[in-house]
């Protein structure tokens, strides 16, 4: 390819601007051109104006009023900004990746799921948590039938922004939603504990899931999912080079009260690389990285598609 | 603040309401495993007392029914409405945790029959909290708000705290004594702060624990200071060391004139005859739980930290302290299988 695909961020607070320093540093396809904020002071807006972004505070609308308009939109709004504005999107023929728990596109966590997506003009990011957990839920049930899957988010105070305080049900909604739709479990169930701790704490998430009581016993079928699991942590490693395991996963024989199942527990632990907040803020990281991720394979999607039109002509 | 003496002023009245967390709090205790009956009956011996509010839900809060804090026998719902078909005078209370629970299961509960719900966040973090206080308003719920380990800061900081909850509609913000840390004037100060910040907008509680023994002495310096919210639970029961008991503070309170609508009599009645006989295992002031107290962490990680204990080989003791180093917060059982693995590795760092 010669020429990058451009792209806007819109929402210039702690993900929208961690997102910019990705595309800009990591990016193979995609090439940041635009911030929108509503805030003219946000310290996004002007490191975006000083690397060389164009930059409004007057929100989607002028965006959309600008002749030269962007491949994709990455949304790091709100949930209601987005599903107002995604339509518009859609009219314009941008591809828009959204990082709000809006939900108006199918979740998509990109070593999961996106080749069985077939639209993917408007994609959901889930949730941070989200990213982190459903590659471990998909990788457990890929072995063995997932009944229940329970994931605890612990992050950092500091790392969390207006946004997320303000609908904090939105993460556990859709972290919930998405361990079911992306993770294969029949029933998620999804957890955030905001730590204050100085110095803050690493983002840790712990995946909880019920097994089959053979599955938690020594043998084949527990060794399947260990490798299934350390498979995908590699896999995920690829885009998030902080995502690691704390300790090895833990398997608990069956219980009577937990419904006769056994449970594995994976302990994952996710570093930030640091290109806006710091390394604690492996909450941002991930999801900015899963989002960087994605739009370089839709374009790989959207290039390969052209190519097979082009044989066809 | 050295000359003053957070005790009670002879030439003032002082009235405060009695919440009982017997069916909440000490869901902790009995592993969230109460029946239908044991609610039941529970409730109508607190309610024949007269205590003002009784609360009902898994120990966690609404939704607290999972791996990470344990699966409830009977469903939560069903535990708050046959606790509300028993209930002739007092309230029913609920508690909730957002991040766990949510205005789903909020609206669920008013349903099945609470009219009080308590919103408890960490409490540095008590902004998480103020949508699901605005709309526990909206649907007509009376609020209480619960600053939990509020030991871990200053009384100022705890204050402006209060104010966010109480200006999202909480009206009455708990000093929460998760871990049994405080003692006397600890507690005294911070309802001092709360109330000067709230004034006429919100009232103060207090929920005490037992681990350091101060639960009861340290509720009389909280009326002492102006709080007229007070938590107990039967025989303690309750998360870590257990709750200040509400017999003891009936019987205390009556000796020095606090006022309350409780009966003595009958709420001891309550606890002997009702609470005893269905408490499988009496929470104390053990090793463990005064560990707890003494360096501030979370009651309700004990069950957890002793299972963890079992299971890796490492003391009890030593997962709770290590986890009151790491500066976990409520809600991070989790965390405790991460400090025994690492512990049981010869590890103690994070």
């Amino acid at each position: 390819m010669s020429k990058k695909y451009t792209a806007a961020i819109v929402g210039s607070g702690n993900i929208g601007t961690d997102l910019m320093f990705k595309l800009l540093r990591k990016s193979e396809h995609i090439q940041p051109t635009y911030m929108i904020g509503i805030d003219p002071e946000s310290d996004g807006l002007k490191r975006a104006a000083r690397v060389g972004l164009k930059t409004s505070a007057e929100g989607a609308k002028w965006l959309l009023d600008q002749d030269d308009k962007p491949d994709f939109v990455f949304e790091a709004t709100s949930a209601k900004a987005h599903a107002a504005w995604a339509p518009h999107y859609k009219e314009a023929g941008i591809h828009a990746i959204d990082l709000t728990p809006a939900a108006v596109g199918p979740f998509l966590c990109p070593p999961v799921n996106l080749e069985s997506l077939t639209d993917v003009m408007n994609v959901n990011m889930i949730t941070c948590g989200g990213q982190a957990t459903t590659p471990m839920v998909a990788a457990i049930s890929r072995v063995v039938p997932v009944d229940y899957a329970e994931i605890v988010a612990s992050i950092s105070s500091k790392s969390a922004g207006p946004g997320t305080r303000a609908n904090i049900d939105e993460f556990t909604e859709t972290t919930s939603a998405a361990l079911e739709a992306v993770g294969g479990a029949k029933k998620g169930k999804a957890i955030i504990i905001l730590n204050p701790v100085e110095p803050p704490m690493m983002m840790r998430n712990t995946v909880y899931t019920s097994l089959p009581a053979e599955a938690a016993e020594a043998g084949e079928l527990q060794d399947k999912i260990r490798e299934s699991i350390a498979k995908m942590v590699e896999t995920v490693q690829s885009y998030v080079p902080g995502y690691n395991l704390v300790a090895e996963p833990q398997f608990d024989h069956a219980r009577p009260e937990w419904n006769n199942w056994g449970r594995v527990t994976v302990l994952i632990q996710v570093r930030g690389a640091a290109d806006y907040l710091p390394e604690y803020a492996g909450n941002l990281d991930i999801i900015t990285s899963a989002a960087t991720r994605t739009g370089d394979l839709l374009v790989e999607r959207i290039e390969a598609h052209k190519a097979q039109e082009g044989v066809r002509a | 603040m050295s000359t003053q003496k957070y005790t009670l002023d002879p030439n003032k009245t002082y009235a405060t309401k009695i919440i009982d967390t017997t069916l909440r709090d000490g869901s902790h205790a009995v592993r969230h495993q109460f029946t239908i009956e044991q609610v039941k009956d529970v409730t109508r011996a607190l309610d024949e007392a007269g205590v003002d509010i009784i609360e009902v839900t898994h120990g966690d809060g609404l939704a607290g029914s999972s791996f990470n804090y344990g699966f409830s026998k009977v469903n939560e719902m069903d535990l708050i409405e046959a606790a509300k078909g028993e209930a002739k005078h007092a309230k029913i209370a609920a508690l909730m945790l957002p991040g766990l629970g949510t205005l789903h299961e909020l609206r669920e509960a008013k349903e099945r029959g609470i009219d009080v719900i308590r919103i408890a966040t960490h409490c540095t973090e008590a902004d998480v909290s103020i949508q699901h206080f605005q709309e526990a308003r909206n649907m007509g719920l009376e609020t209480a708000g619960f600053l939990m380990l509020s030991h871990m800061i200053e009384p100022a900081e705890l204050a402006k705290q209060a104010r966010i909850m109480a200006d999202a509609g909480c009206q009455a913000v708990y000093v929460v004594d998760s871990a049994g840390a405080m003692i006397l004037d600890q507690v005294g100060v911070r309802v001092r702060a709360l109330k000067d910040e709230l004034g006429d907008d919100a009232e103060v509680g207090f929920h005490g624990h037992q681990n350091m023994s101060f639960g009861v002495a340290n509720s009389v310096y909280a009326v002492a200071e102006g709080a007229t919210w007070i938590d107990g639970s039967l025989r303690g029961l309750g998360a870590g060391a257990g709750n200040s008991p509400t017999e003891v503070l009936a019987a205390a309170f009556e000796r020095l004139g606090i006022k309350t609508n409780v009966d003595t009599v009958k709420i001891l009645a309550a606890a002997e005859d009702v609470a005893a006989p269905i408490i499988p295992r009496q929470p104390i002031m053990d090793r463990a739980s005064i560990i707890q107290g003494k360096v501030g962490v979370y009651n309700s990680f004990l069950f957890h930290a002793e299972r963890a204990a079992e299971r890796y080989g490492v003391p009890v003791q030593d997962i709770l302290e290590e986890a009151g180093r790491r500066g976990y917060v409520g809600g991070q059982e989790d965390m405790l299988i991460d400090v025994a693995v690492s512990l049981a590795a010869g590890g103690s760092a994070a």
